[in-house]
């Protein structure tokens, strides 16, 4: 009885069909997400029409479906209270860019309103930036931190925790030099190597930029 | 003291080398004899084996050739037919154009011919004689009056009557002239209408002259290909090249034209299919702009087979005309409205652009700045322009496909054939090499050099010391001279 070729012909388009359906059912994750820390202690709030044109030149390099968070860092900073605008941009080019121009108009407003904090919890912040990208879960996780870097917590705030930044992105930016600084360069220097330690530790990749025109490259680059 | 110093200088590695191939030269010079034997031996069956898989390769080819020849032949024949058929429906349309009203003609021609006779056998008629008794008259006017004014007033009134009769006659007779002129005058539309028909006639008798002509050399070539000469297939061959390589360029050209409407589309995609999804590692919107375009390429194969333009798909061919022409119908509908489609999303590109860029310029603090102007009309209509017609112009993609296809199969057959010759040949070379074992055993000689020559050596000086010895030298024959 010769063999019919019916059956094995469906059965191999029944699993091809299994299988891209498969391959489609469990997307590997996929494009950006930036959560950018702003620094809103003291003087440096002078900085944040800095910070603002960042943000800006940040948004007009996102893509469709990219995150976008941006967060003040304040007394207590581990909290979505100071998240002051987030958007996950819609997969439409034309909405995206509406998100675009809305998201500006926040920051722009927030910018203009803001007032100095009292402390400076960057740790609180970094913790809640990992957490809202983890739960974006993105391709590729960018935190950035638009500080000086010194850390100022308020009496009774415990920060002193080991931060899980596997696969993160930590990117210091503008960390501008106290007079501390100046008198002691030390100071600074170790500032920044205790931050570097803390995040290759916790798994994540550290660095320090001071040009905006890296930064550029950088995210596009990570495209 | 020098050598030693010089040694004494090279790195234990060289040194180590070269006291493994001095010991291997040594193990290959004792081995020389059932070495020579065994290359001898594996050149023979090397030699053999290798003739044999030439000569295989060689009927293989042969094989190949035959193959090519009838594929050419056949597709020869196909086109051949193909022609003669065309060239006979455009006797047929000439014969039905010109000759189809052959019979009208002939009863035109006829009629016109009859006029004319009517009219020239009236313009024969001569006019009326002066009547018999003007004779009479003028005889008795001719008498002599003799001064009788009685005979002299009948003779004036018999002249005055003869005048009259003569005035008369040359009236009527003037007027008969120009009956006949007129006549003759409407005869010259008639013979003018005469000569163009049969110059219309003669054209049309001109004109099939030269479609047989034509045919009788597609004949005369359909009838190389069926005789199967070398020459038809040589021109066949010829031609397929030709065919293929030209092809292949308008192709080239076609996937430039598919490129462009690609990148007009794929962009305004993403605001249907979304920007961000992926199928694969592809963006979900570029997959589905290519998808149209190659919907799009299909449709145009289907009208090219409908219009049996093409024949890439026989059943297409083969349905009966009212399916073929609904096909057509439905085919170019498709194609139309993704036509529109395109037109819809160039445009929306431009807006997204524009929309971009506003944006981009906004968050750059750029506010204000007016994108493109007046003029931006103009690239919108030349987008959208371009998303209607591409579509239309890639229907034709299917001709130089199925020329590409076509001989595509000649060359594929010809690169074989030269590419077994080639292998062939090299074989043949190979076992030339291989056929005495001389040259294997020449290598292993030099391999082996030093020995030899110490060897040489000694059996010189041997001879030498036979000759000195006044014994006959030459007894000791090397292991080169030894029979294999």
């Amino acid at each position: 009885m010769r063999p019919s070729l019916k059956p094995i012909l469906a059965a191999a388009v029944i699993g091809a069909a299994a299988l891209s359906m498969s391959a489609c059912s469990d997307p590997a994750p996929q494009g950006r997400g930036i959560y950018l820390l702003m620094d809103t202690s003291g003087t440096y709030t002078q900085e944040l029409r800095k910070a603002e044109q960042l943000i800006n030149a940040i948004l007009a390099k996102l893509d469709p479906g990219d995150s976008f968070a941006v967060a003040r860092i304040d007394t207590g900073s581990f909290s979505e209270k100071d998240i002051v605008a987030k958007m996950t941009f819609d997969d439409r080019p034309s909405q995206a860019n509406r998100q675009k121009r809305h998201f500006r108009e926040t920051i722009a407003k927030f910018i203009r309103e803001v007032k100095p904090a009292g402390h400076t919890d960057i740790t609180g912040g970094l913790l809640q930036a990992a957490e809202y990208l983890n739960e974006k879960n993105p391709g590729i996780k960018t935190v950035l931190i638009f500080s000086d870097l010194k850390e100022d917590l308020k009496k009774g705030y415990i920060r002193d925790i080991p931060l899980q930044l596997l696969g993160f992105d930590i990117v210091a930016l503008n960390v501008t030099k106290l007079l501390s600084d100046n008198i002691d360069p030390r100071e600074y220097m170790t500032r920044l190597e205790d931050w570097q330690r803390r995040v290759e530790d916790g798994g994540g990749a550290w660095r320090v930029l001071n040009d905006f025109d890296r930064l550029d490259r950088i995210l596009t680059a990570s495209r | 003291m020098l050598f030693p110093d010089g040694l004494a200088q090279l790195p234990n590695a060289m040194l180590t080398w070269l006291a493994l191939i001095a010991g291997l030269s040594v193990v290959l010079y004792f081995a020389r004899e059932p070495a020579h034997q065994a290359i001898l031996t594996l050149s023979r069956i090397l030699y053999r084996a290798l003739r044999v898989a030439a000569a295989a390769l060689m009927r293989g080819e042969g094989v190949l050739r035959q193959r090519n020849r009838e594929v050419l032949l056949a597709a020869g024949r196909d086109a051949a037919e193909r022609m003669v058929e065309r060239e006979f429906e455009r006797i047929d349309g000439a014969v039905h154009r010109g000759l189809g009203t052959a019979p009208a003609l002939h009863r035109k021609m006829n009629d016109s011919f009859n006029e004319i006779m009517d009219d020239y056998t009236n313009s024969a008629d001569v006019p009326p004689n002066p009547p018999g008794w003007v004779e009479a008259v003028d005889a008795v006017a001719r008498i002599p009056s003799n001064g009788d004014p009685v005979v002299t007033a009948i003779l004036q009134g018999v002249q005055d009557t003869l005048t009259e009769e003569r005035d008369k006659a040359i009236k009527a007779y003037r007027e008969a002239s120009k009956e006949r002129h007129k006549r003759l005058q409407t005869m010259v539309p008639g013979l003018r209408g005469l000569l163009r028909l049969l110059a219309s006639l003669d054209k049309s008798i001109k004109g099939l002259t030269q479609r047989t002509e034509i045919v009788d050399r597609q004949i005369e070539e359909y009838e190389s290909i069926l005789r199967q000469e070398d020459s038809a297939v040589r021109q066949l061959s010829s031609s397929s090249l030709i065919q293929f390589f030209v092809s292949a360029f308008v192709l080239a050209i076609a996937v430039g034209g598919a490129a462009i409407n690609f990148h007009l589309i794929a962009r305004p995609m993403s605001e249907m299919v979304g920007g961000n999804s992926l199928i694969g590692t592809v963006k979900t919107a570029d997959v589905a702009a290519l998808v149209i375009i190659l919907v799009e390429i299909s449709m145009g194969l289907f009208l090219m087979e409908s219009l049996r333009i093409t024949r890439l798909f026989p059943v297409i061919g083969a349905l009966p005309d009212v399916m073929r022409r609904r096909m057509l119908w439905v085919t170019f509908g498709i194609l139309f409205m993704l036509a529109s489609v395109e037109a819809g999303l160039s445009y929306m590109r431009e807006i997204l652009l524009q929309d971009e860029l506003a944006t981009t310029a906004l968050l750059r603090g750029e506010s204000g700045v007016a994108f493109g102007g007046d003029f931006v009309w103009i690239t919108t209509a030349a987008q959208m322009g371009m998303g209607f017609v591409l579509p239309f112009a890639l229907v034709f993609v299917a001709i130089p496909l199925e020329t590409f296809v076509q001989s595509l199969r000649t060359v594929l057959g010809i690169l074989a054939m030269g590419a077994l010759r080639i292998v062939a040949a090299a074989l043949h070379l190979i076992a030339g090499v291989l056929r005495q074992g001389a040259m294997l055993i020449e290598v292993y000689d030099l391999l082996i050099f030093a020995p030899l020559w110490l060897d040489r050596q000694v059996r010189a000086g041997f001879g030498a010391g036979r000759r000195a010895a006044g014994m006959p030298a030459g007894e000791a024959p090397t292991i080169r001279e030894m029979p294999s």
